[in-house]
């Protein structure tokens, strides 16, 4: 259960040259800042941009092979996408357009259309047409259309990319449910690290039409050779509320210890994911003493990659990567170098509560 | 209230141009689709033929017709003896110069909603299982529906008032060929006949006017239909 893609095509101002062999399971996200090649190589998985080289396989289906000129075209590949812009019929219906994909699939599974409707929560909207709906209830039933196509694998074009904050947030917790409910695989474009890091298990890193990294997204995020690639670098590693306690904070568990955290209104036993921005993760020789830091974690040195004038300290804490980034001066003063022993010194604010305290995982 | 003539005239008008911009409307599309969505070699030279109507003074397109589609000229006689359908002096022939007169209005109108569309729609479509044709029908061309209309209601009203070519080609004869702005003709060359010419003047004014407001009647639905 494998997609494979390799691809070389050839713009007028750049070339992508990308070539990546992920499981068919899950979220990968597919990262990088604009121009990096991430829709292009969406397109051709799709069969919207027939490629100048390369070769695409799913579960070793061939549904791109230039060099023994197989191309099937889109309406064959049973790819469902969702664009930026939602692409919804203007001239059609919410319901009609949700129906679209589902009368092609040669299905009439109304179960499923009440399914998808009710996941999505598109009930109120369905008589509406396209251009009175809100960017947010768009990007929810371009989600909807696609997957009632019922297609082998979603792809995602940067779907919250043109929506607020505010808009996000509201379609973000539909898309875990959705990864965690359904076996359908999904590739995910996105340059936002935020999305990436509630939504993905497996991470390719494009820079410059290349791939630049590619792991699981707890390796990805917190690998310091990969740290110029992200930019807002930092550790993100599973956790699980263990208990809340009388002076207001909440514990989580996790593979290499426990961690303190303002309260969070979740019952105990939700998974979740933590996520430690290098820049808030302090290191100490000593366990500091008289600190107002909740969290002091024994943790070892893996690594250390200098850049600029701070360096960034990877760090093992049981089974999770975490990573520290400092002045290159405290590097020196505290003598650090890999392999030895440190304590990471964390507060208990900079632990994001907001971050997938929704993420059933 | 319209005298026999009168509503002869018009009627006439009315068929010529129905007949004459329905029959183009398949070309048109089918050209503005292949101009807009297809490259191929001398698609410039295909682009400036199909304009060539427009930009030509009517009195040659007439005649030209002549001498092309006369019943005694080749084409015209090879049509008569195996289709059995005569263009010279009958009231086909002036339907099928309004048609092609007004062709690139049709075309250019077709075009500019074609290529305006977001391809976008048609690309989603297609990665939701439908087909080419599938994606013509239900997206593409309900989607340029209203240039499509627009282009036609142009056509029909440039049509109507198509005087040279006509008159050249198939002549000018009452019940045949004569349509309301060669009966505007006829009268002015009558003596005494302004009174007659003005009236018709006043059925061509009222025919543009109902034509107008209905593409704007036309044009406001569709808006209103997608913003629902």
């Amino acid at each position: 259960m494998t997609i494979e893609v390799s691809l070389t095509h050839r713009f007028a101002s750049f070339v992508l040259d990308a070539a990546f062999r992920v499981e068919r399971r899950g979220v990968t996200a597919l990262f990088g800042p604009s121009g990096a090649g991430k829709s292009t190589i969406v397109a051709a998985i799709a069969g919207l941009l027939h490629p100048q080289r390369g070769r695409i396989a799913i579960d070793g289906h061939v549904v791109l092979d230039t060099a023994n000129h197989i191309f099937t075209p889109a309406p064959a590949r049973h790819m469902g996408c969702v664009f930026q812009d939602a692409r919804l019929f203007p001239h059609m219906s919410v319901e009609t357009n949700l129906r679209f994909g589902l009368r092609r699939s040669g299905r009439t599974a109304s179960s499923e259309f009440a399914a998808i409707v009710e996941l999505l929560g598109l009930e109120s909207l369905l008589s509406r047409r396209p251009a009175r709906l809100s960017g947010g209830e768009k990007s929810r039933v371009a989600l909807g259309r696609a997957l009632l196509a019922s297609p082998d694998l979603l792809l995602l074009d940067e779907p919250l990319a043109a929506l607020d904050a505010a808009r996000k947030a509201e379609i973000l917790p539909y898309l875990e449910r959705l990864r965690d409910s359904s076996r359908l695989p999904m590739i995910y474009v996105t340059h936002a690290v935020d999305e990436m890091a509630r939504l993905a298990d497996t991470v390719i890193l494009l820079r410059d039409g290349r791939v630049a990294g590619q792991g699981p997204v707890f390796d990805v995020l917190a690998d310091i050779e990969l740290g110029p690639f992200l930019p807002a670098f930092g550790a993100v590693f599973p956790a699980m509320v263990v208990c809340h306690r009388d002076d207001g904070l909440t514990e989580l568990g996790f593979d290499g210890g426990a961690l303190l955290v303002p309260r969070l209104y979740r019952a105990a036993g939700t998974r979740l994911r933590v996520r430690l921005r290098a820049e808030d993760v302090l290191l100490a020789r000593e366990i500091p003493m008289a600190i107002s830091a909740n969290n002091i974690l024994a943790t070892q040195v893996t690594a250390v990659r200098l850049s600029g004038d701070h360096a960034d300290v990877q760090l093992r804490s049981g089974g999770i990567r975490l990573v520290s980034r400092i002045t290159r001066a405290s590097l020196q003063r505290l003598d650090i170098a890999p392999f030895q022993s440190i304590y990471a010194v964390i507060k208990s604010v900079t632990v994001d509560p907001q971050l997938d305290a929704l993420a059933m995982r | 209230m319209l005298s026999p003539a009168e509503s002869e005239a018009l009627l006439l008008s009315l068929r010529v141009s129905l007949v004459g911009v329905g029959c183009a409307l398949p070309f048109a599309l089918a050209v503005a689709l292949l101009l807009s969505r297809v490259r191929f070699p001398g698609r410039s030279l295909a682009e400036a033929l199909c304009y060539l109507p427009l930009v030509l003074p009517p009195v040659v397109v007439g005649y030209l017709f002549l001498i092309l589609l006369g019943t005694h000229e080749p084409v015209g006689k090879w049509l008569v003896d195996t289709l059995g359908v005569r263009f010279a002096f009958s009231w086909t022939g002036a339907a099928l110069t309004s048609g092609i007169i007004t062709f690139p209005l049709q075309l250019r109108a077709m075009r500019l909603a074609l290529e305006s569309q977001d391809r976008g729609l048609a690309e989603a479509a297609a990665t939701l299982g439908a087909g080419a044709v599938d994606r013509l029908w239900n997206i593409t061309l309900p989607l340029a529906l209203p240039g499509i209309l627009a282009g036609v209601i142009t056509a029909f009203a440039a049509s109507l008032g198509e005087f040279g070519a006509i008159i050249t080609f198939v002549s000018n004869i009452p019940g045949e060929t004569r349509t309301l702005p060669l009966a505007i003709y006829s009268a002015l060359q009558t003596p005494g006949g302004e009174v007659e010419a003005a009236r018709l003047c006043g059925i061509s004014i009222a025919l543009a006017l109902v034509g107008v407001s209905l593409a704007e009647l036309m044009g406001r639905r569709f808006r209103a239909a997608y913003e629902r």
